[in-house]
């Protein structure tokens, strides 16, 4: 792919652009369509278009494979860790109505958070199953 | 926190799970696991209590009220179930380590754990839950892991068994989904309780018996009745012991309950049983599965396989117990659920043990185990009687309700085939126990031990539990008969 010079500075604009609307469908989720799992999918396309112009190599120094797991994890930790402040704020498992004393900003950082935590699985399943296609091995 | 009970029963061991993925030691991993499984246990005995104290348990999740939110619903009936599964976890748990650590890749082992925990945590949220779209969500948490697990096995035909597996599971649980749809279409609502209340007003419509349909035939691929079997026995046979031990003795009870919860609570047994005549279905397809897995059995060169072929069996006859729709029926079929639960995963540890060993579940191979390893074989022995219902064993109390059930109804023929079967599974045992006890040790092997202690305790745990509920009965019987009254909507 080294001479594909056209291919790699589009790449080079792309990229951050698409992480950028990622990040908007991320954020507008609250009030318009998109959300984390859309978010998610958005966000591993743009690791999915670097590593095909610049190979797997170079992806894997940028995000490396572990991270991914750790993305996984910690994303859905993050949704079922909501659930369990909820828990010790008083009210049930992800009554969001327990986080603020305005029951509206309850729910607004709640999925707020939420949405985040499906975020972080999303884009780590979607880089995960990505690199376990592409390479011939996985983590291990 | 006691009424948070119910969601931490399930949230617990899959929080747990997502931190054993990312855990690097296998050992750290396993104790992990353990601690949270013990947890899990203590968590289900409590709110057994609870249920036997105060009745039905209602949690809203999120705070959302019933028929919108999700519901999570405790009776007799799945208070029971959550105390077999979250034990059995507990016991197979310690036992993994040492049996894993021989079976699977040691960079696998965090990920193991973590499936395991993961897929625990979707057998109790399938257990917990009143509503049906969140029963599907967890039905394919702990079918994705129960494919993970045996996918892990060495043998490389655990790879396909696991796509079998992947295969079967995945048509069962669609069938699954378009009928809880068919219903939602038609009634406007996810909850059991919601939903058996609107459904006698459409139940004259087409649509309601073609959800019935679906919903049998998914939960039927999804427990392994004959003839929607084929995908158990190799999954059983190559999986890793530990998977073997936990899934046998788990997954397949979990799906009749789902089977239980949608015939007598959704559906309501007069709908089942008069309308669709369900028990013409349920009847036959038991006795084939009981008559012809047993005869299979039989003939079975691998021990794990053939075991896998007993607990099809053994699937026909709670589905029997089931059938006959009555009291004492669903009485025998709920106590079987406990009590093949903890025959069966005593006799996979048993075996487990074996392979640890001496690297070979093949029943000539095994071939003077009995003396190498008088304890691990002891406890096959025992676990053996009681697959076959020898009184004092928890088979006999089950075999017992499940025959009287039978007279009850005046179908001598059928408690005459119960009789007959028994007898099939002494053959297929004693095959095991001639060639483990009469037969000299191959040369090569004189030195094969007994397996150690980290081994013998789970499995002796459940031989114990096998003689101790087999000789007082008063708890799992009294818990199984009450949850029948509640299934049949008789006042106990």
């Amino acid at each position: 792919m080294s001479r594909n010079v056209i291919l790699r500075i589009a790449t080079k604009v792309l990229c951050p652009n698409i992480f950028l609307f990622a990040l908007y469908v991320q954020f507008h989720g609250d009030y318009g369509p998109g959300g984390g799992f859309q978010a998610g999918v958005i966000m591993a396309a743009g690791f999915v278009l670097y590593a095909l112009v610049y190979g797997l190599e170079r992806t894997q120094g940028v995000f490396p494979p572990l991270w991914g797991h750790v993305s996984m994890a910690s994303g859905a930790f993050l949704y079922a860790g909501v659930g369990v402040v909820t828990l010790l704020l008083g009210g049930n498992f992800l009554d969001y109505n327990a986080l603020a004393v305005d029951h509206h900003d309850g729910q607004h950082w709640g999925i707020f958070t939420v949405e985040l935590g499906v975020l972080l699985t999303v884009f780590g399943a979607m880089i995960s199953i990505f690199y376990a296609f592409a390479g011939r091995r996985g983590l291990d | 926190m006691t009424e948070h009970l119910p969601v931490l029963q399930v949230a617990i061991p899959m929080m747990a799970a997502l931190v054993s993925a990312l855990i690097p030691r296998g050992r750290v991993a396993w104790g992990w696991a353990v601690a949270t499984c013990w947890i899990g246990l203590g968590i289900s005995m409590l709110i057994l209590g609870q249920v036997l104290a105060g009745g039905t348990i209602s949690y809203e999740l999120g705070g959302w009220a019933a028929p919108w939110g999700i519901e999570y619903r405790i009776d007799h009936v799945n208070a029971f179930v959550l105390l077999i599964v979250s034990g059995i976890g507990a016991v197979v748990a310690p036992f993994a380590r040492l049996s894993l650590e021989r079976e699977i890749e040691p960079s696998h082992l965090p990920r193991f754990y973590a499936a395991f925990l993961l897929c625990l945590s979707g057998l109790l949220g399938i257990t917990v839950t009143g509503d049906v779209f969140n029963l599907f969500v967890f039905l394919e948490v702990s079918s994705l892991t129960s494919y993970t697990m045996v996918a892990m096995g060495q043998d490389r035909r655990a790879l396909t068994a696991a796509y079998r597996y992947l295969i079967m599971g995945s048509i069962g649980a669609t069938f699954i989904v378009i009928g809880v749809g068919l219903l939602y279409a038609m009634t406007g609502t996810l909850n059991m309780a919601d939903l058996a209340e609107r459904i006698p007003e459409v139940a004259s419509t087409r649509t309601v018996p073609v959800a019935f349909g679906f919903l049998t035939v998914g939960i039927s691929l999804k427990l392994a009745l004959f003839p929607l079997h084929l995908w158990l026995p190799n999954a059983y046979t190559y999986s890793p012991s530990a998977a073997t031990a936990f899934l046998a003795a788990t997954a397949t009870k979990v799906a009749v309950y789902v089977l239980l919860r949608f015939f007598f609570t959704v559906f309501g047994a007069s709908f089942s049983f008069d309308v669709m005549q369900l028990d013409y279905v349920l009847l036959p397809l038991g006795l084939v599965a009981i008559f012809s897995m047993s005869m299979v059995a039989i003939f079975q060169e691998n021990v794990k396989r053939m075991l896998a072929y007993s607990s099809l069996a053994q699937i026909g006859y709670m589905v029997l117990g089931i059938s006959f729709a009555s009291v004492t029926g669903l009485t025998a079929g709920i106590l079987h659920l406990f009590n093949h639960a903890v025959i069966k995963c005593a006799l996979f540890l048993a075996v487990g043990s074996v392979f640890y060993r001496i690297g070979s579940v093949r029943i000539s191979a095994m071939a003077g185990v009995g003396r190498q390893m008088p304890w691990t074989m002891g406890a096959f022995v025992l676990g053996g009687f009681s697959l076959i219902g020898v009184p004092l064993t928890v088979g006999f109390i089950s075999k017992w309700y499940l025959i009287l059930a039978a007279i009850e109804r005046g179908w001598w023929p059928v408690a005459g085939l119960i009789l007959i079967t028994s007898l099939m599974a002494v053959v297929y045992i004693w095959r095991v126990v001639e060639s483990a006890y009469f037969q000299p040790a191959p040369g090569g092997r004189e030195s094969a031990r007994e397996a150690p202690l980290a081994l013998l305790l789970p499995t002796w745990a459940l031989i114990i539990a096998n003689l101790y509920f087999g000789i007082d009965a008063s708890l799992t019987t009294g818990v199984a008969i009450e949850a029948a009254r509640a299934l049949l909507g008789v006042g106990s």
